[in-house]
């Protein structure tokens, strides 16, 4: 696992459901064919409603038309980011996007499992709304062991939540490396 | 100490002697189930991991059933129902479902329990969301994602946080006019879309005890819309006769203990629920029927595991017989065996299919349909900026196709008295 994350943050509100990640009509694409799975970077967050993505000002899409990848690695988000339904398309969808890290302030059950079993991103919990405090575009620096997030646009430092009992699988890549250490999975 | 069900459940499926909420432990897997929107991806990944050779675990217990994109074009949903099918005859599985042929079922979590693979007392993981619909037959079971559906594949374990319960309690027989979708609406619409994060979700009271096992199953199935891990329903003797109807398979009776913990208990006097609504774009942002009649609708559509089943197209062919929709109204049978029903169950002199087609009703095959929108020729799927009244399960943006679209959620008593006024109306109306 990486120390630090550095890149841009993009901003959304809260309840942003998997439906709005990545919507039900692109399921179809192959996650294994190379040329399909850029399908779920070119679409991820497309059914954010305009004015509320890319907060505060809104109108701000998370994927240039066009292209595969977001130019935004960091999400801010609010409350309950990923409720709905379980599809693992809508990490791996932010995953092929370029995401690294999610900062929420809480989430779906089941979206929060995906990201740490999958080992898609690290996946954040603030004890404070920083969708108040952190703009689009500003430039963020995360310090992953101390769970520290430095706004390097605006001087500003938040303490965010230990990751707790998910650091292990996220230390060991995934569930599968994690079940491995624990003798679940013989080495075959 | 007194556990709930839910943690003796996962207390025998753990090989412990007891465990409390917050214990995070690795529990062995009854049944795993898949369809095809994450079929494809779960098999990828278990293969990379176990080897190409890889069996499964356990064949008796993992059940694939394709429902999601069904009767489409799109040439994408067909080659993953072909990536099933392959799967399915290289690992010899009994039950596969599969499309174009008589094995086929339908929506999955309706199927599950048609075809005898809800049992009290197992664990259930599927790779949907709406696996806790199976909470209904007094079982542990609710949706994951593709990587831990694989490793169930592969060792037959996943690990699980043991969540809390919360109770909530019906005083006395819901009147007629209320279905289950009013009683969960209410709920959700009072504690919010994360109001029972990572908890499950306990129903009692004789008005939950008065439901069908269909009425429970949408009271579990929403459990996931107000944030839960799993829902749950004691197993009493409508689940005992209804079980046993469809498989041979012995099951055990698990039950709260006298002195089980509960993070919290609300009690709801049946009497006093209303007929709900939940506007767009969340099922917490609701509202009594009555206070929405001057929202006109473009669309009215009863389906899906939610809403698609036997009972609620009862309640629907009440209100529709002998009238005629002034609405476009879709009519999607969760199942093939619900889509036969509606040709021999009869209201009166006429079957529940008479009655839709003499009202006017579109009938589709039975699939998840569009419920979550699908590939863009899907049945019922809004295309542009209409509105529509379903008696689906969610109503974010986007949900049922386009991001210009309203979704409505409602019971199906009040989505056909709605179709038949061109408005949101209370069912108490016709009823």
């Amino acid at each position: 696992m990486k120390e630090y994350i550095q890149g841009k943050a993009y901003v959304v509100g809260d309840n942003i459901d998997t439906d709005q990640i990545i919507p039900a009509n692109y399921l179809v694409y192959s996650l294994s064919d190379p040329d399909e799975r850029k399908y779920y970077g070119r679409y991820a967050l497309s059914s954010v409603p305009e004015k509320e993505a890319g907060l505060p000002k809104g109108n701000i899409p998370f994927v240039k038309a066009g292209k595969d990848s977001s130019e935004f690695s960091i999400i801010i988000a609010g409350k309950n980011f990923g409720c709905g339904s379980s599809r693992e398309h809508a990490p791996v969808a932010l995953q092929i996007a370029g995401v690294e890290a999610v900062i929420a302030e809480s989430y779906a059950r089941i979206f929060y499992r995906n990201s740490v079993d999958g080992g898609f991103f690290i996946p954040f919990e603030t004890p404070i709304r920083l969708i108040d405090q952190i703009a689009t575009g500003d430039e963020l620096r995360l310090d992953i062991s101390s769970a520290t997030l430095l706004n390097i646009s605006s001087g500003k430092e938040y303490k965010l939540k230990s990751l707790g009992e998910i650091y292990g699988i996220l230390e060991a890549g995934d569930i599968f490396e994690y079940a491995r250490r624990s003798g679940l999975i013989k080495a075959g | 100490m007194g556990m709930t069900i839910t943690e003796k459940i996962l207390t025998k499926h753990s090989g412990k002697r007891a465990v409390s909420p917050g214990d995070n432990i690795w529990v062995d897997v009854d049944i795993l189930m898949t369809h095809d929107v994450c079929g494809p991806g779960t098999i990828d990944i278990f293969k990379k991991n176990f080897g190409n050779n890889a069996r499964v675990w356990n064949r008796e217990g993992t059940v694939i059933i394709p429902d999601h994109y069904i009767f489409t074009k799109d040439q994408h949903a067909g080659r993953n129902i072909e990536i099933l099918r392959g799967f399915a005859k290289e690992q010899d599985l009994p039950y596969f479902y599969d499309v174009g042929t008589s094995r086929y079922r339908g929506v999955c979590h309706v199927a599950l329990a048609q075809e005898g693979h809800t049992r009290p007392g197992e664990v259930l993981f599927g790779t949907d969301s709406h696996t806790c619909t199976a909470g209904a037959f007094g079982e542990f079971a609710t949706g994951i994602g593709n990587t831990d559906a694989a490793l169930i594949m592969g060792i037959g374990k996943l690990w699980v946080k043991v969540p809390p319960t919360i109770r909530y309690v019906f005083d006395g027989e819901v009147p007629p006019y209320i279905m289950a979708k009013d009683m969960i609406l209410t709920i959700i619409g009072k504690i919010g879309v994360e109001g029972a994060n990572y908890m499950t979700m306990e129903f009692a009271g004789d008005g939950v005890y008065a439901l069908s096992m269909d009425e429970r199953m949408t009271l579990c199935n929403m459990v996931i819309e107000a944030g839960a891990k799993n829902g749950v329903i004691s197993p009493d003797k409508k689940t005992i006769s209804y079980v046993v109807s469809h498989t041979k398979k012995s099951f055990e009776i698990v039950e709260n203990d006298h002195d089980a913990r509960f993070r919290d208990i609300t009690y709801f006097k049946s009497n006093e629920l209303v007929p709900m609504v939940a506007k767009p774009h969340s099922p917490d942002n609701t509202a009594p029927a009555r206070d929405l009649n001057t929202t006109k609708l473009d669309r009215c559509y009863i389906g899906s595991c939610t809403g698609g089943k036997l009972d609620d197209f009862k309640a629907a062919a009440r209100i529709l017989k002998g009238n005629k929709v002034v609405t476009d109204t879709y009519i999607v049978p969760a199942t093939v065996e619900v889509a036969d029903s509606l040709k021999k169950e009869r209201l009166d002199n006429m079957t529940l299919l008479e009655i839709f087609t003499n009202a006017g009703a579109r009938i589709g095959d039975p699939s998840c349909a569009a419920c979550l929108g699908g590939p863009v020729d899907t049945f019922g799927r809004l295309n542009n900026d209409e509105v529509c009244l379903s008696t689906t399960n969610r109503n974010f943006p986007g949900r049922m196709g386009s991001k210009g679209s309203q979704v409505y959620l409602a019971s199906p008593y009040t989505v056909a008295a709605s179709a038949l006024t061109g408005k949101i109306t209370d069912p108490r109306d016709f009823l």
